[in-house]
């Protein structure tokens, strides 16, 4: 029996700290207080247990400290409301390493929901962060938001209603987001300007758009790649967009399955995408205008495969989408390439390999020249081989978590 | 070694706005110069000018030295007037070994007064660097307080303190506390999870403002604090230091002061130092006073190295990238906080900045900074409208 918990403990880096304490924390007045306290007073090893019930916040919640786990008693148990929230920019904030949040709820935040900047290993699991008025331009930009972080885990966890992205990873690399659900959001998840992201076991219904992959300039990390998007339903992405201007993804035109802009080695496959007005799949460059030598707007080495792809693009919302309608006959095929395979100054070669058509290539001569396009419509485009990035593999601690 | 201060010599009234008016008020305990709201100067030294003499003159023993072992020590002492820095239960009165200091530019924090004072160990001193804060050593506190008096128009009257806030440097590095002052104005209480404070005051214009003060909690602290993931001070770097305060014995600027009395080794002639603009004096160039109210109130996140990385967006005084600058810049992870406009900065056109939205916001998720204020800073804002309206438009 000891040997078995060694090894268990062994197997979980939070053991790290043999004396590990739980802080218990119930709902009630002072709520805030008690709460920050606990998540000052933790030690590595700690977890910060929240009871079942209404926490009622008012400010923003934030956790420095290395290897510790806040836990709930389920997402629809523990619930912290931040409907009376005064300042900080997002519910709560994580900035250390090794944390896991899980077995709760954020509900109402003015800002962000759950935030992780600079945190290696971190890991949000059983987690639902809602806006609970529905879809509206005021809620809160992202639900579950780790940026500039590595080894990102996101487990079982639902947004809804986010004015951005539900589930939003920026500027990270080496990520999982798997068996979680993001409806009525702008973006359902959005994989931005990061490294090595598996996003799969998802579903992503009734948001603008379900899964995007971008990478934009004039950020400290850029060139983002390698990533696989595959066994997600991509399914009735309906939900108007609602994002306030200026934003990217209010250009994400509503009833999108899945979005790639500027990047490289992404690939799509065996999801189920169906049911998304606009497109199934949209493969673009970045098209706005910008000033940063360094940045790629290409979209390269790209594969779409073995999807089931339902109907969509009946009635597509892009800019030319009537157009482009009308020039076909009617019939919008699902997956819209734009075709544009070079940039000035950028030496690289554009590979897409796209087996689920039929297919619309816009053949685009420069990022966003619609009025240039001399659309084709093609059953499979490129046969090169594009190498799949391997899985993404996180440290073992965090893979056992979401096992 | 140096020699001992007397205390008398260490505090003065604070400089007028222009060089030539300086009110020659000596032997006031205590001042602080350049505040963000004009009439302050002087005001908290003129309060408790009679306190001080009387403790002078008596033959009184000396209160016992701030306790530097307190300061050290692992565990944060529960009340402020554990460590000593003043000789009196309000926290008026500043120990021997405290310094006040002043910024060029300092952060807005909803037009509360604050209330700076250098602590140094005896005998040490802080070490000169061009860039970034001082090197402080081992010991070094800062210490200030943040308050308001009723009235704004009546800035002697009424002042209530609400909290003290330590950066201690420790051997590992700096360590951020807040202590609450209680509505009594006799005890400081370390409050670590933060707290709200619901304060009335009457503003400039005679009119009547409510502030629901937040003191930030330990992390909120670091977040804007932190450079690297290190936790360090934000305002003593010398070219914010660098203007003149008046001390005593009359008018010197901060660093020549500091240098000559053995506080500060190092230190060029002020002259050759950097000097951070006043954000406030309009004697000053446009450009000058903008970028410093950015790098103050802005840069501690919005930098390459610190909390805001990750948008992009850098606002300290060295940055002279446009689009770093925000020039032509989308929002990345602005959310609703972009106000429906397409770009950070947009020469020639304030109501078409983000930036701009952002700071005359204060619905939390919009308002920036995020923290540390609820309130506009009309003439802050004023000023960063005025700055892009003057820029030629591309």
């Amino acid at each position: 029996m000891i040997r078995f918990a060694l090894a268990l403990c062994a197997a979980t880096a939070l053991c790290a700290a043999a004396n590990a304490r739980t802080l218990a924390v119930a709902p009630g007045p002072d709520a805030q207080e008690r709460i920050q306290t606990a998540l000052l007073d933790a030690k590595p090893g700690d977890v910060v247990a929240l009871a079942a019930g209404r926490y009622d916040l008012t400010d923003g919640l934030s956790l420095d400290v290395d290897g510790v786990t806040v836990k709930g008693a389920g997402p629809d148990r523990t619930i912290l409301s931040f409907k009376g929230q005064k300042g900080a920019g997002e519910g709560l904030l994580v900035t250390s390493d090794k944390v896991t949040v899980r077995d709760l709820a954020v509900e109402d935040t003015r800002g962000d929901g759950v935030k992780s900047k600079g945190s290696d290993q971190i890991s949000f699991l059983n987690v639902r962060v809602e806006w609970t008025g529905g879809p509206k331009e005021t809620n809160g930009a992202y639900g579950v938001y780790p940026v500039s972080s590595s080894n990102v885990l996101i487990d079982q966890v639902v947004v809804r209603g986010a004015s951005d992205a539900g589930i939003y990873v920026g500027q990270s690399k080496n990520i999982v987001v798997k068996r979680s659900r993001a409806e009525f959001n702008v973006a359902g998840i959005e994989i931005e300007n990061s490294m090595n992201a598996d996003v799969f076991d998802n579903v992503a219904t009734h948001n603008a758009g379900g899964i995007l992959v971008f990478d934009l300039p004039n950020l400290p990390v850029m060139g983002g790649h390698s990533h696989r998007v595959f066994r997600n339903q991509v399914v009735d992405n309906d939900t108007q967009n609602f994002a306030p201007k200026g934003n990217i993804v209010a250009n994400v035109p509503t009833g999108t399955g899945v979005m790639i802009m500027a990047n490289r080695d992404v690939h799509v496959f065996e999801n189920v995408i169906d049911g998304n007005k606009s497109a199934a799949v949209m493969l673009v460059a970045y098209v706005q205008k910008f000033d940063d030598k360094t940045y790629n707007p290409l979209l390269r080495d790209v594969v779409v495969r073995d999807n089931r792809i339902g109907r969509n693009a009946w009635d597509p919302q892009f800019a030319g989408g009537p157009i482009v309608k009308a020039m076909l006959g009617g019939a919008v095929p699902p997956i819209m390439w734009d075709g544009v395979t070079a940039y000035p100054g950028i030496a690289d070669t554009v590979k897409v390999r796209i087996t689920d058509g039929p297919i619309l290539n816009l053949n685009l001569p420069a990022p966003g020249e619609l009025e240039k396009a001399r659309p084709v419509v093609a059953k499979t485009i490129g046969d090169v081989q594009v190498a799949e990035p391997k899985a993404v593999v996180l440290p073992k601690p965090q893979a056992d978590l979401g096992a | 070694m140096r020699l001992r201060r007397r205390p008398l010599h260490r505090f003065a009234v604070p400089l007028p706005r222009f060089a030539g008016e300086v009110r020659r008020t000596a032997n006031l305990p205590h001042s602080w110069g350049r505040g963000t709201t004009k009439g302050w100067r002087g005001r908290w030294a003129r309060t408790v000018a009679p306190l001080f003499a009387i403790a002078c003159l008596g033959a009184a023993p000396e209160p016992p030295a701030v306790s530097l072992e307190t300061l050290l020590a692992e565990t944060p002492a529960p009340k402020l007037a554990d460590y000593r820095l003043f000789t009196d239960a309000a926290g008026r009165r500043p120990n021997a070994g405290l310094t006040p200091y002043a910024l060029n530019t300092p952060l807005f924090s909803d037009y509360a007064e604050k209330f700076r004072m250098l602590y140094l160990p005896p005998g040490k001193a802080a070490a000169y660097r061009p860039d970034g804060v001082l090197d402080f050593p081992v010991g070094a506190t800062l210490v200030k307080t943040f308050a308001y008096p009723a009235d704004l128009r009546r800035p002697d009257a009424q002042v209530r303190y609400l909290e003290t806030r330590l950066l201690i440097r420790k051997a590992e590095g700096w360590v951020a506390l807040a202590y609450v002052w209680n509505a009594e104005q006799t005890e400081a209480v370390l409050k670590r999870a933060g707290t709200r404070l619901d304060v009335g005051f009457t503003d400039a214009a005679g009119q009547a403002r409510h502030v629901d003060y937040a003191v930030p909690n330990q992390n909120q602290c670091k977040e804007c604090h932190q450079l690297d993931k290190a936790l360090l001070p934000i305002g003593p770097k010398a070219r914010n230091l660098n203007g003149a305060f008046a001390y005593a014995e009359g008018p010197e600027n901060q660093l020549a002061h500091w240098s000559r009395l053995g506080l500060l080794t190092g230190a060029p002639n002020p002259a050759q130092a950097p000097r951070t603009a006043r954000w406030d004096d309009p004697a000053e160039p446009l450009e000058a006073r903008a970028r410093a109210y950015l790098d103050t109130n802005c840069a501690h996140c919005h930098n390459p190295r610190a909390v805001a990385s990750n948008s992009g967006l850098f606002l300290d005084l060295e940055e002279t990238r446009p689009a770093q600058l925000g020039v032509g810049k989308g929002p990345v992870a602005a959310g609703r906080g972009a106000g429906n406009l397409k770009v950070g900065l947009s020469p020639g056109h304030p109501d078409e900045s983000i930036l701009v939205y952002r700071m005359a916001s204060t619905e939390p998720g919009v308002m920036m900074p995020e923290l540390g204020r609820s309130l506009t800073h009309d003439e802050g804002l004023a000023l960063i409208r005025e700055w892009i309206a003057r820029m030629p438009p591309r």
